[in-house]
Parts: structure tokens; sequence; C-alpha cells
């Protein structure tokens, strides 16, 4: 079965050139992609991520709002009762902010400049892994 | 071989390919493919706009009051999120983006702050904002009213393009239909009581930065200026020509030089063409393009990231070659945050050399007469017609907007150049080619500061406990009833600025009356 993934965009941030990207990339390579368009909630987020089953939330950020929406998006996850979904970050992230995004919650940080084969890797990997009963 | 919005190009050009001369008038002459003026950037330099705002009022005040120390005679103000979409630094929902890609301007309170001991009358502002763009213009004209500045001597331009938010900017707030009533009402108030001021400047920067292709970008914007100019005279209370030279435009300048150089001369050729032909425009003022531009956004790349200064430099000349009014140069470091000061420097001394150093203002138009430029700018030209003929045909640009045909087309071509690069079809060099194994640099960016939100949140307390509640009630009324109704708005939002109402309740009376916009999510 294929793996569902929801791409998000938190917060106020318009730019979503890379989110449509990603979502397509990840699409033509075989996983199940939902996009929320953009401006949503970390709740909204959470609640379509429930109700669409997925796997992996990838989250958008360009406006360097990113770790305080990775951290209410990760704790919207948890309140819905969606701790098994995996939280994935990208967007114009400093290097001195990946650590806290991973404090806050992210599986993975995929910077601007990520090539997208390795962020398709990676992305297959975390939900190989997550399968795999701990 | 072609160009990268797909143009076929030949190995050379020839007398053979030049354009009938009434098409290549000399400078300043219709329909101004040569440039507006017929000195050039003799007469005038393009301005030097540097896009600038951040945390609270205070500091983008002190920020700004030290540019115009420097000299500088513009001033580009950028807003943060939570003031462009309409809610004010205290919604729960907006906490992370108070103070953060701009500044916050809740109320008049923090627009005084903002322009404190800055003299309206002696400098221009320009404000990148959309769909709060008429709060905007109704707290800078309230401001200069506190200043004893009239609005007939207030310089600058509001974005106020709501038509691209819905596309790929994101700032939208009401549907199609009542923002163009607003755009055309701001439109209206500047036309008749702010002359100076350029009510709307029609931006393509942000179709392309989402990636549409060179003539893509200047068709989509040209088919949303006719958007907004056939609004106004459909009122059939103004002439063209008492609107018009208030009307200007934004885009993108990336890699391509040529193509960039045409693009800007077959712009302004066509939009020229369109005032005069399809408005019947009298006054040759009212059929110049008035243009801006930025060079950087998505033609930056983060591996190797300091090419991105010479590629920067290249398309700041390709803008200047296109005869450009005014231009912002990014930073070199843009991909990875926020320009520190050393880049956002870096980025103005390169439009100073490119000005002082190069010779290239000597001469208008000097690549005027050139077989290849002049070819390629009729190639252009001859594109952007097929693209708009195609959206008109569709029924317009609100529905090719509300339908998602944009952000297919859009999507499609920003998928085409990814999947050109991935296969090295198209070189970036250090993405795909001559690339080497280093670390992204160590970029300082630009650290928020909590404090600062704070002091917003408490400014906007104090606002709301000492203003008077029976005047913040009556001037909401007041818009409420004129929203309802068919009167310019202008006038209301002035009225509810100087009784300190936020954005955010303006903006709520408003939704009730007219909905919120719900954005297509193709991909």
């Amino acid at each position: 079965m294929p793996v569902r993934v929801l791409v998000a965009k938190p917060g106020l941030d318009g730019h979503d050139r890379g989110a449509k990207l990603v979502a397509r990339t990840l699409r033509d390579a075989g996983f199940e992609v939902i996009y929320t368009g953009i401006r949503q909630s970390p709740d909204a987020i959470a609640a379509v991520a429930l109700q669409e089953d997925v796997r992996i939330v990838g989250l958008s950020i360009l406006s360097g709002a990113h770790v305080g929406l990775t951290k209410k998006t990760a704790d919207a996850l948890r309140s819905a009762g969606a701790d098994d979904v995996l939280l994935v970050v990208g967007g114009t992230i400093p290097k001195r902010d990946v650590p806290r995004l991973e404090a806050a919650g992210a599986a993975a940080v995929y910077p601007t400049g990520t090539p997208l084969e390795d962020l398709v890797d990676s992305m297959r990997a975390l939900s190989g892994a997550a399968q795999t009963p701990l | 071989m072609r160009s990268e919005a797909g143009i076929p190009l030949a190995p050379s050009y020839g007398p053979a390919d030049l354009p009938p001369p009434e098409s290549i008038p000399p400078p300043g002459m219709f329909p101004f493919t040569r440039g507006n003026f017929a000195d050039g950037y003799r007469g005038r330099l393009w301005t030097i706009r540097q896009y600038s705002g951040f945390g609270t009022p205070e500091e983008s005040n002190e920020r700004y009051r030290y540019l115009l120390a420097q000299g500088g005679t513009g001033l580009s103000v950028a807003l943060d999120l939570p003031t462009q979409c309409g809610y004010d630094s205290d919604h729960p929902d907006v906490e992370e983006e108070v103070g953060r890609v701009g500044v916050a301007l809740d109320t008049l309170a923090d627009a005084e702050i903002l322009f404190d001991r800055i003299p309206l009358d002696a400098i221009s502002t320009s404000f990148t904002i959309n769909g709060t763009a008429a709060i905007l213009l109704a707290f800078y004209v309230a401001v200069g009213e506190k200043q004893g500045v009239d609005r007939s001597k207030l310089r600058g331009t509001i974005q106020n393009d709501i038509l691209k938010e819905y596309v790929s900017r994101g700032t939208w707030i009401w549907p199609p239909r009542p923002s163009l009533r607003l755009i055309a009402d701001t439109i209206e108030f500047c036309a008749q009581e702010v002359p100076r001021f350029n009510a709307i400047s029609v931006a393509g920067a942000h179709f392309r930065d989402a990636g549409a292709n060179a003539a893509q970008e200047m068709a989509f914007t040209l088919a949303d200026g006719v958007t907004y100019c056939d609004e106004v005279m459909a009122r059939g209370r103004m002439t063209i020509d008492e609107f018009a030279p208030q009307v200007s435009f934004f885009f993108y300048t990336h890699g391509d030089f040529f193509e960039e150089v045409a693009k800007y001369r077959a712009g302004r050729r066509r939009w020229a063409r369109i005032v005069r032909e399809r408005y019947g425009a009298k006054d040759d003022r009212s059929c110049m393009f008035r243009v801006g531009c930025v060079a950087g956004g998505a033609s930056l790349y983060a591996p190797q990231a300091h090419n991105n200064i010479v590629r920067i430099a290249y398309e700041a000349l390709a803008s200047v070659l296109g005869g450009v009014q005014s231009m912002f140069t990014a930073a070199w470091d843009e991909p990875f945050a926020l320009p520190s000061e050393d880049s956002a420097t870096l980025a103005l001394r390169t439009q100073q050399v490119l000005a002082h150093e190069t010779g290239v203002t000597r001469v208008a138009d000097p690549l005027g007469g050139s077989y290849y430029v002049e070819s390629l700018t009729d190639e252009m030209e001859a594109r952007v017609v097929e693209i708009m003929d195609d959206l008109e045909r569709r029924g317009g640009m609100v529905k090719a907007v509300e339908e998602g045909y944009l952000h297919r087309l859009i999507s499609e071509e920003a998928f085409r150049v990814q999947t050109a690069i991935a296969s090295g079809e198209r070189t970036v060099v250090g993405v795909n080619r001559f690339e080497t194994d280093e670390d992204p640099p160590e970029v300082e960016g630009y650290e928020m500061d909590e404090k600062g939100r704070i002091r917003q949140l408490e400014r906007l307390a104090e606002v709301k406990r000492s203003r008077s509640a029976a005047d913040v009630r009556a001037a909401l009324a007041a818009l409420d009833a004129g929203a309802g109704g068919s009167e310019n708005l202008m006038p209301l939002l002035v009225n509810c600025a100087k009784a300190y109402c936020t954005v955010g309740e303006m903006v709520a009376v408003l939704k009730d009356r007219w909905g919120e916009f719900r954005q297509p999510t193709v991909f």
C-alpha cells in the first residue's frame, strides 16, 4: 500500500512553489499525497492528518516562523491522538535551527537546497522504519 | 536552441529581423519600446529601493531614518504577515509571525511611530501590501494629516494587486469581486485626492517566483492590469487619462539575460498599445509602463550560495538595459534567512557600482536596434499577446483565478524547470554542474527579539484602552453600511484609522459583508 503523506503550509506564509514541487515529486515517487493549500492552522493540519490517516506530515515554511509552527503542529498532532504520525519540515531554514526543529518534534529537516531525490530517499527510509514495530 | 521561455533562437540575427520603424521610435516616444524617457537614466537614475522593515515600528523607524540620513529618498516598507493578512498582533493564531518578515502595524498609533520625524512631503514610501492595502493607505493619509501634510503632497505606492495574491503570494482576505471593488475605490480616491501616489503596482514578480516563465509573467501581469482598469472604467466615473498615470508595475528579473531585457521592452510596448487602443487614452503619460523590479528570488540557489552575488549582478544589469524605473537587489543569503546587515549592504553596493562605475547609464536604451534584441522583443510581445488572448477567451483573469487555471499553468512550468535541472538539460552552476561537497555557509541571518512582540502587544492593549469606544463603534458601523452599498470606502477607512480602529477590526467588518476567499489547492 502506498505511504500517505500530507504536505502542509502552516502559518501565513504564501510561498508554495516548494511545497507543490515536493508534493508532485512524492506523488511521482509512489507516495499518496494530499496538499492542504496555504495558511492552515496547526489544529487544522492535525485534523486532516488524522482524518486522512497519513503516515507523514511534511511542513513547508519559508517565513522564518518554523520553530514555533513546528512545535505547535507537533503538539496539535499529539493532542489529536496522532502520535504515530511522523513530522518532517522543509523551507528557508538556517543550519543553526535544525537541532531546534528536531527538538520540537521533527523526524527530519530539509533546508532549501536539499536535492529532491535525497528528500524522497529520506522519506522512504523514514516511512519504512516507522512501519517496523519498535 | 530556445530561450528559457521557449522562444526558438537562430544562430545569429540580421537586418531582416528588425521590426518596422514605427515599433521602435526613439526613446521617450509612444509606444515606448526604447524607454519612457528621451534621455534614459541621464535625467533621472532608477530608484534604488531596498525592501526593509522588521520587528516593531520603533525599530523600523530608526532604520528608515538611518537610510534617509545616508541620502536615501524613498522607503520600501515590509509589513509582517499578520498585518498583510488582516490579523492584529494579539490574534491567537499569529503569535509566531508578529514582526517577523516585516513591521507590525495594528493601529494608526503604530503608523505614527513608524513615520515619526520623517517628513512625508519630502520622501516617497512604497508599501508591499495587498489584502489590506486600502487600510494602509488610510493610515498614511491620516499620519500625513497629523504631521500637517496635505494628502495631495503624499508620494508613494501601495502594491494593492490582489489577483496575483490568489495565485501565488497568498495574502488574500476577501473573494475577488469585492476585492476588485475596494481596489477601484483606492484608484479613484488617489486620482481625486492623493494625485502623487501610485494606487497600484501590478506585480508579476510573484507569478515568476512561483514558477511562471518570463512571457507568462508579463502576460499575466498585463492581464491583471487590464482587469483593474476595466473595473474602474466600468464605473463610468473617470476617463483612463484621469487614473492610468497612477498605475505602476513590478517584476522579477531572472537569469536569461537577453530574454529579460526583451521582456521589459516588450511589456512597455504592449501596455502602451493596450492603454491607447482598449481605453482610448489621449495622454501619452497614461500609456507609460512604469516598472520596478527585483533581482534575485527563485533564481538564487543554496549550494555554493556566494554564486548568487554574481547572479544578482547580471540580473541587475539586464534590468537596467531593459529600462526599469526602480530596483531592489536581493541578498545572496536569501535562500537561508532574512539578510544580515553585511549581505544587505553588498546588495545595495551591487546597484551603486552598476549605476556609477559601469557607464551603462550614459546612453538611453543601449541595446536598441540590436538585431537579436529587437527580434526577441517582437517574439516576446507575440507570446504575451497569445497568452493574454487565451486568458480572455477563457473568461478573464478572475475566472482563471477562481478555477485554478493559473495555479496549474504556473505549477506545470515550475515542475518543467525542476525536471530540466534534475536531468541536466538546464545548467545551474554549483547545483548540477561544477558541484563541490561543501556545507551550507554559516549564515548570520536576523534573529527575532521576543521583547519586540511583547512591546507591540502592550501598545495595542494601551490603544484599545485609551481610544473612544463610541468613536470606534460609529466608524466601524459607517464602514459596514458603506460596504453594503456602492460608495467609495476610502473616506470611511480614513475615518476608522483616525478613530484608532485596528486593522483586524476593519477587516472583520468587511469579512462579515464579503466572506473569505478559498484557494484552489492544485499541484
